[in-house]
């Protein structure tokens, strides 16, 4: 029988016959090659722990594999090669270059934290998808994710003032990804809101650049803050056995 | 009523600051024409969304734990937090500093170099404002109060994920029926619901608007929105209500944007649950900030002899 669930398995490990018979069956079609043997040797031993060490990922080593992650995740119902049970698979064997192969899409996961209300084994796969996403970046596998640019430019806010501005996040995280602040979507929102009551809207951005929120009594906060994030990204480094001051 | 949720301590976060000023707009109305006090949290600090956590949880943690230590301060053993983000980051920081002893050590190191007491957990408990409203006043009173009739409107009630997940930092939900549910949420259909509007049965009351990268990766976050508005619109709703500031601008960002982008087109309301009570209250459209939304639901409302 052909498989029809293509999109479960990688192209790679399906095979397909146009016109094959077998002892008088036709099993023509595509059949997926996961029972072909095969050996792997380039284990990465280090890679549970390293991803355990990273805040989020401490509990991977849970995991039994039932799947309840993935059939409840919310960017898996948008592209199923976003698949966090087989991540984690991956991690808990080691294999990093099967790992590499999805890269590029683990950091979208949205903090939904569906995987971890299914969980039967409180692994947090919410954060395991979260340290792993860290880990690709600290390792030099990707390069910084816009939400990650997004994080650091929101977090270096706080740390400094105390309070969000959000035209200013936003404004900072479109020249920090590259993209242009002149999107058609965003900006037919703002003709509509501008249109309705255009004064109210221009008293508001007038007022953020002249106004800018901040927490009074701030400063020594800011400072211990400050000291301990340094901390953290030297510990994170450390259990990845990277040395040095980060590419930062 | 209960005298402690009278008046209760108010974190708004800066998202109500910001875009989401409608929604302080409107709580506030409603706090004030119901007879409920509240008293903003002196030189309170963000609670760092769901973006702190991502360099580091701990220090999420002692922001929120900072804000905890004031509402102590100023007297008070509840804080209201109109923000799911919000309210959602006050709770894990009591869960963990319950729980985790690292967070309880960075806290106390924090606190201790910031010059401001250490909170213990237990001090002072975090509510949403669904909380609030249904507590402090509940169904019979609401329904005594409305004066403007939600009737004929028919609402899908929209609660998002950080109300309800992950589940271990409510531990007050999931304790029976007059409790929250944390897989079909109520306390926004109970209090729209006493205010005379139809709920419809909606299956995706909890699902997940994309927020965390509504700017960083805006298709997949498009592409949910879109899901769950249609899905409203399919369920019979002219209004999605919301709860959250972040959720509520995801909505309306998100709607414009499946409309220029990828040239669909819903029409669904999204509006605060606090602008639907507030009118049924009798309060102006005005008054509970309908013209701050982002999007546009004046005509709709007219029609309905609203605001
Ligand atoms: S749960 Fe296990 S057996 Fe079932 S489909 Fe997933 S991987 Fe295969
Ligand atoms: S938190 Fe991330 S991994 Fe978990 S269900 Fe949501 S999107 Fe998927
Ligand atoms: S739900 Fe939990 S135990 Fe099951 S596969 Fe996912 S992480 Fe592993
Ligand atoms: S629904 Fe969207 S904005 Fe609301 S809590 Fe979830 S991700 Fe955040």
């Amino acid at each position: 029988m052909p498989i029809h669930e293509k999109s479960l398995i990688r192209p790679e490990n399906l095979v397909t016959h146009d016109d094959l018979v077998i002892d008088g069956v036709d099993v023509s079609g595509h059949w997926s090659t996961f029972i072909k043997g095969r050996s792997v040797t380039d284990y990465n031993e280090a890679m549970q722990d390293e991803i355990a060490a990273l805040p989020g990922g401490e509990n991977i080593h849970r995991c039994w594999q039932c799947g309840s992650c993935t059939n409840a995740c919310t960017v898996n119902a948008v592209n199923n090669d976003f698949n966090p049970r087989y991540w984690i698979y991956l991690i808990r064997l080691g294999m990093e270059e099967e790992l590499l192969r999805d890269k590029d899409i683990i950091w979208q996961c949205v903090s939904c934290n569906k995987c971890t209300y299914a969980c039967p084994r409180d692994v947090m796969p919410e954060g395991v998808m979260k340290a792993t996403a860290h880990w690709l970046e600290l390792k030099g596998h990707t390069p910084k994710s816009p939400s990650t640019i997004f994080d650091e430019e929101f977090t270096r806010q706080i740390i400094k003032t105390g309070k969000i501005e959000e035209t200013r996040v936003i404004t900072r995280f479109f020249r920090g990804t590259g993209q242009p602040l002149r999107q058609n979507w965003l900006e037919a929102l703002i003709v509509n809101l501008v249109k309705r009551f255009p004064v109210f809207y221009l008293m508001r951005l007038g007022l953020s650049v002249v106004f800018r929120p901040k927490t009074r009594g701030w400063n020594k906060a800011r400072h211990a803050i400050n000291e301990y994030v340094h901390e953290v990204e030297e510990a994170n480094r450390k259990a990845l056995g990277l040395g040095g001051e980060g590419a930062k | 009523m209960p005298d402690d949720l009278k008046k209760v301590a108010y974190y708004p976060g800066c998202a109500l600051e910001g875009t989401g000023h409608a929604y302080n707009r409107s709580t506030k109305a409603v706090g004030k024409e119901l007879g409920l006090e509240l008293v903003e949290l002196k030189d309170w600090n963000c609670c760092g969304a769901m973006e702190v956590k991502n360099i580091d949880p701990k220090i999420q943690t002692y922001l929120s734990a900072r804000n905890l230590s004031i509402a102590e301060d100023m007297g008070f053993d509840k804080v209201m937090a109109p923000c799911n983000g919000c309210y959602h980051n006050l709770k894990k920081a009591e869960y963990d500093l319950k729980n985790d002893a690292g967070s309880k050590e960075v806290n106390a190191r924090l606190s201790g170099k910031a010059g401001h007491k250490t909170y213990e957990p237990g001090a002072v408990e975090t509510i949403h404002a669904l909380d609030w409203i249904k507590q402090a006043v509940g169904e019979e009173e609401l329904e005594k109060r409305v004066k403007n009739s939600l009737k004929g409107i028919k609402v899908a009630n929209y609660y998002g994920c950080m109300y309800t997940r992950p589940r271990h930092i409510f531990p007050e939900k999931d304790k029976g029926p007059a409790s929250e549910s944390t897989s079909k949420p109520h306390f926004m259909d109970d209090i729209l619901g006493a205010a005379g509007a139809e709920n419809v049965d909606f299956p995706l009351k909890t699902a997940c608007c994309g927020g965390a990268h509504s700017l960083s990766d805006s298709d997949t976050s498009t592409k949910l929105v879109l899901n769950i508005l249609e899905a409203a619109e399919a369920c019979g709703a002219d209004v999605v209500a919301t709860e959250c500031p972040t959720c509520h601008t995801g909505l309306e960002m998100h709607q414009m944007r499946a409309e220029k982008v990828l040239g669909r087109k819903t029409n669904v309301k999204i509006l605060y649950f606090t602008q639907l009570l507030g009118m049924a209250l009798g309060l102006s459209a005005k008054t509970v900030g309908v013209q701050e939304n982002m999007s546009d639901s004046r005509a709709f409302l007219k029609e309905k002899g609203l605001g």
